[in-house]
Parts: C-alpha cells; sequence; structure tokens
C-alpha cells in the first residue's frame, strides 16, 4: 500500500503541488490524471525523491519509499531519453536488474531470464540486438516496459506510457497491468487520455496543483471536477 | 616502407611520444565516451582552461602542479554543475561564465604570485615530443586505473549515463557518479595536457568517442573501437609531424578530425554517403544538370 499524504512541492519560487494525499491498493491500477503543467509527474518524481518536495511524506507499506527503492519500478517519460545512447534493446531492459544485482557482480542466470521473460511478454525479443535508436516509439515505450517487468517491484509507476504509441502497444500495456494487477502488484499511471480506455483503471486520480478528486470513473468524472482541473484551457478558449 | 615505419622510433623523444600517444589514445576515448554522451563535449574545454589557477597556485606553494590543476579542474566542474542545478541558467552559458572567470583568476595569479615561469605557451599548446620518461609512466598508470574503474563499474555507469532519472529511481548513487565521471574528465585532461595542450585537449575527447559512436551499437563498442581511432591518430598525427615538420598537437587534431569526416560520410549504418536516400539525391540532381 502506498500513502501519499499532504505532499507539497515548490518550483523555486511558484507552487507545482498543493497539499496532495492519496492512498494506493495493491491489485489495482490508479490513473492520475490532469492538464499539462497540472503536477502530475511532479508527484510521481517527488514519491520517489528525484526532486525534494517541500512538505509531506510518501510511504510504503509504513516505511519513506524512498528507503526502500529496490520495492518500485519508475517508467519515465519517452521524451526524457536519449534514444540516440548506444544500447541495445535487451541491454536496455538489463539495466532493470543492475541495482538489484549489486556493485562488482555479473548479471546472474536468473536476471538473464527474467530480461528474456519480459522482453518476449512485451514481444520485443526478436529485436533484442537492435539498438534502441531503430525502435518506433511504441516499440522504445515497450523496452521500458520490459524494464520494469524484469525488475519484479510492488509498486510500478509509469509517466504517460501511451503518449504517442500506436494501438499495439497500448493493448500491450493494457493487458500486462491486468496481469501486474492479478500478481497483487500496485500501479500508478499518468495519462491525460479521457477516453474509453478510463474502464482499465479501479481508481482516478484528477489533479490540478492540488487533488481536486479521487475514487471511481463516476465519482470523478463529474462535470464540476473536469472544469476545475482544466480551468485553465477553458478559460484559456473562452478569452 | 618499413625504414620509414622504423626511423624515427631510433629517437627516444619518439617512442616515448608514442607510448604516451597510444596510452593517451585509449584514455581519452574511454572518458570521452562518457562525456560526449551526457552530452558535455565543451565541459572539457571549460576544465582545460580552469586548471590555470590550479597550475599557478601549485607552483606557487611548490607542490604538485598536476595536483593543483586537478583541484581547480574539478571545482569548475562544479560550479558549472551548482550554477545549472540551483537557477534557470542554462549549461551553456554556465560553462561560458566559468572558463572565462577561472581562465581569469589564472592570469591574475600568475601575475601576483610572480609565477610567470610556468610556460603558458607549453601548457596551451603542448609539446608531445618533449616528455620525459616520467610522464609517460604518469599516463599510463592514470590510463590503468582508468580502465580498472570503467569495467568495475560499467553498469552502473552505462544506467545512470542512459537515464539518469531511472538510475537514481533504482537508488543508485547518481550525483556519487557523476561526480567520479568529473574526476576521470579531468584526470585525462591533466595528463594530456602536455602532450596536445589544453586547447587541443578537447579533440582527443570527444573525436575518437564520437567518430565511434557512428560506427557502433553499443556503449563498450564506442569505447574499443574510438581507442583504435585514438591509437592510431595519434601516432599518425606523431609520424606526420616528424616527417612534414608539422606542430604535432595540431598534426594529430587533423588526423581525428578526418578519421571523423570519413566516419560520417561512410557509416554503414548512419553514414551521409551510405544512406538510401543519397543515390537518389545524386541521380535527381545529375537529372536537373542533364535536363538544363
Amino acid at each position: 500500500m502506498l500513502e501519499v499524504c499532504n505532499l507539497s512541492v515548490n518550483y523555486r519560487h511558484t507552487i507545482a503541488v498543493e497539499n496532495v494525499s492519496f492512498v494506493l491498493q495493491p491489485g489495482q491500477v490508479t490513473g492520475l490524471f490532469g492538464s499539462n503543467g497540472a503536477g502530475k509527474s511532479t508527484i510521481v518524481k517527488a514519491i520517489l525523491g528525484l526532486i525534494p518536495y517541500s512538505g509531506g511524506v510518501a510511504q510504503w507499506i509504513g516505511k519513506p519509499v524512498t528507503k526502500q527503492l529496490n520495492k518500485v519500478a519508475y517508467v519515465p517519460q519517452r521524451s526524457q531519453i536519449d534514444w540516440d545512447y548506444p544500447v541495445t534493446v535487451e541491454r536496455a531492459v538489463m539495466m532493470g536488474r543492475v541495482a538489484t544485482t549489486g556493485w562488482f557482480r555479473n548479471h546472474s542466470r536468473k536476471s538473464k531470464r527474467l530480461v528474456r521473460n519480459a522482453l518476449e511478454r512485451v514481444g520485443m525479443w526478436q529485436y533484442r540486438q537492435r539498438q534502441i535508436r531503430e525502435l518506433s516509439g511504441g516499440q522504445q515505450q515497450r523496452v521500458f516496459l520490459a524494464r520494469a517487468i524484469a525488475q519484479e517491484a510492488d509498486l510500478l509507476l509509469f509517466d504517460e506510457p501511451f503518449n504517442n504509441v500506436d494501438q499495439q502497444t497500448e493493448t500491450i500495456i493494457f493487458d500486462i497491468f491486468a496481469e501486474l494487477k492479478a500478481q497483487q502488484k500496485t500501479l500508478l499511471v499518468i495519462s491525460h487520455d479521457l477516453s474509453e480506455t478510463l474502464n482499465n483503471y479501479d481508481q482516478l486520480l484528477l489533479i490540478n496543483k492540488r487533488l481536486i478528486a479521487s475514487g471511481t470513473k463516476e465519482e470523478v468524472l463529474t462535470n464540476e471536477n473536469i472544469n476545475q482541473a482544466y480551468q485553465y484551457f477553458i478559460e484559456k478558449a473562452v478569452s | 616502407m618499413l625504414t620509414w615505419l622504423i626511423e624515427p622510433l631510433e629517437f627516444e623523444f619518439m617512442r616515448q611520444a608514442i607510448a604516451i600517444g597510444l596510452s593517451l589514445g585509449i584514455l581519452g576515448a574511454v572518458v570521452g565516451s562518457y562525456l560526449i554522451l551526457q552530452q558535455m563535449g565543451m565541459m572539457s574545454e571549460v576544465i582545460a582552461h580552469a586548471v590555470l589557477p590550479g597550475i599557478s597556485i601549485a607552483f606557487f606553494l611548490e607542490i604538485n602542479i598536476a595536483l593543483g590543476a586537478f583541484i581547480a579542474g574539478v571545482l569548475s566542474a562544479l560550479v558549472v554543475m551548482g550554477i545549472q542545478k540551483r537557477s534557470r541558467i542554462k549549461v551553456d552559458a554556465a560553462m561560458a561564465l566559468t572558463l572565462s572567470s577561472f581562465l581569469a583568476m589564472g592570469v591574475i595569479l600568475i601575475t601576483t604570485l610572480k609565477t610567470d615561469q610556468i610556460n603558458l605557451n607549453d601548457i596551451l599548446f603542448g609539446d608531445i615530443l618533449g616528455v620525459t620518461i616520467g610522464d609517460v609512466w604518469r599516463t599510463v598508470i592514470i590510463t590503468i586505473i582508468i580502465l580498472v574503474l570503467t569495467k568495475l563499474f560499467y553498469k552502473e555507469l552505462e544506467f545512470y549515463t542512459f537515464d539518469p532519472l531511472g538510475a537514481k529511481a533504482c537508488g543508485l548513487p547518481v550525483n556519487l557518479l557523476h561526480f567520479g565521471l568529473i574526476c576521470a574528465i579531468t584526470l585525462t585532461i591533466v595528463a594530456s595536457m602536455q602532450t596536445v595542450g589544453v586547447l587541443l585537449v578537447m579533440s582527443l575527447l570527444v573525436g575518437p568517442a564520437i567518430t565511434a559512436y557512428l560506427l557502433v551499437k553499443e556503449l563498450f563498442q564506442m569505447m574499443f573501437f574510438g581507442s583504435i581511432i585514438g591509437m592510431i591518430s595519434t601516432v599518425a598525427g606523431m609520424y606526420s609531424s616528424y616527417y612534414f615538420d608539422l606542430p604535432s598537437g595540431a598534426a594529430i587534431v587533423m588526423v581525428i578530425f578526418v578519421f571523423f569526416l570519413l566516419a560520417l560520410l561512410f557509416s554503414p549504418s548512419q553514414g551521409l554517403v551510405t544512406e538510401p536516400e543519397f543515390k537518389s539525391k545524386i541521380f535527381n540532381y545529375l537529372n536537373r544538370l542533364i535536363g538544363k
């Protein structure tokens, strides 16, 4: 169980996230929604300790998340990665095993098996010797998904996994979410796609610097909540 | 041909220069690979210039000049990172300011500490043909240390340079890894100063690594082929310097550049000439010429 309590983040002199609290249960997929600049990525990065936060706590089963990062898998936004980096698909997925393997050791047979299984699961095993630069956007996303699977984490955080991916990749990702859910993993997924894919989430969180609403699809997606979450865009459209 | 190759080796200064050149070819490519993958190519130039105040102070205190250079170099890299991290200022501007400020500090220190016996010309342009046996050993030892460390921390450094946020999210000590890379870069620069000088050291770090970058698909291949290119370049540069009476540092840099151009044009996977569209482009162009 992930508990986020009164999380606040300031970027120098502006407030990025204010007093956000929520709970994620094992065996659930939670969608984190909001407009651009609403603070979705900021929340995920703060939970992981990638950026300092000014207040609040993020705890995994009663202890700070940052003290047990070996139980967490993080899939960054595709735009944060240099896809020209000289690394093959297989080695990129193997990076998910680096922390578990530990210093001064070579990757174990178990790690190699996990990497192979993960790549087969996302349908990328036949591309293992390709340089990541030669892949399509959807394939690149699947490589990172495979890396997260190979990590064998209990808490998985995905930053915009559906951005610019093809239909096949989207289906694969949701299938894998369902499998991870069945394994009692906890998933948090950032997205802004308010379409029929919403049925894949057990819980929705709507963010606009602070938490606007949380709960089921019906509870969260009321006109009033959406207005609040996307206020800026509506005001801009009117003016 | 053989005598042509062997003749320069009869001189001790040439043998030492070649030994140091081979060593630097490897060192530059390995450290340079990390440098360019972090998009910090210009950082080598900052560090290379920022060593000056360190050299001046070390000279004044009569301690090892390389040590002073190393400390000042690392300090300058930390200043750049600090400015970049704590403000909105972009890294290129932070580097420009740091480079000139450290250089200015060096100029002032040389005057005020009366350490103007330091031969600025040697520091700026180096003289690979004037290295001593001690220089050779120092460079070889630095190269071996860096190679061992690279082997030991290869998987962590690969992860960190590819996906720093992902690496941090896995709990890797990314600040330590970054600091380690900065130290390795500075060490390489201090070791190469004497051979090609601070102005040209960037070429040894960046050139062989980016040439290999255009040819391979894995980091260790980049380091391996980069080392080969680096070694061939330094030796070829010295031979042309010997036979055509060229300044040795500049000759090395030009050979590195020629290798890069060849890779840029003819790389099987990424070359400008080898890309499928190239033939049709030329074809269209010729068609238009004939049409006229």
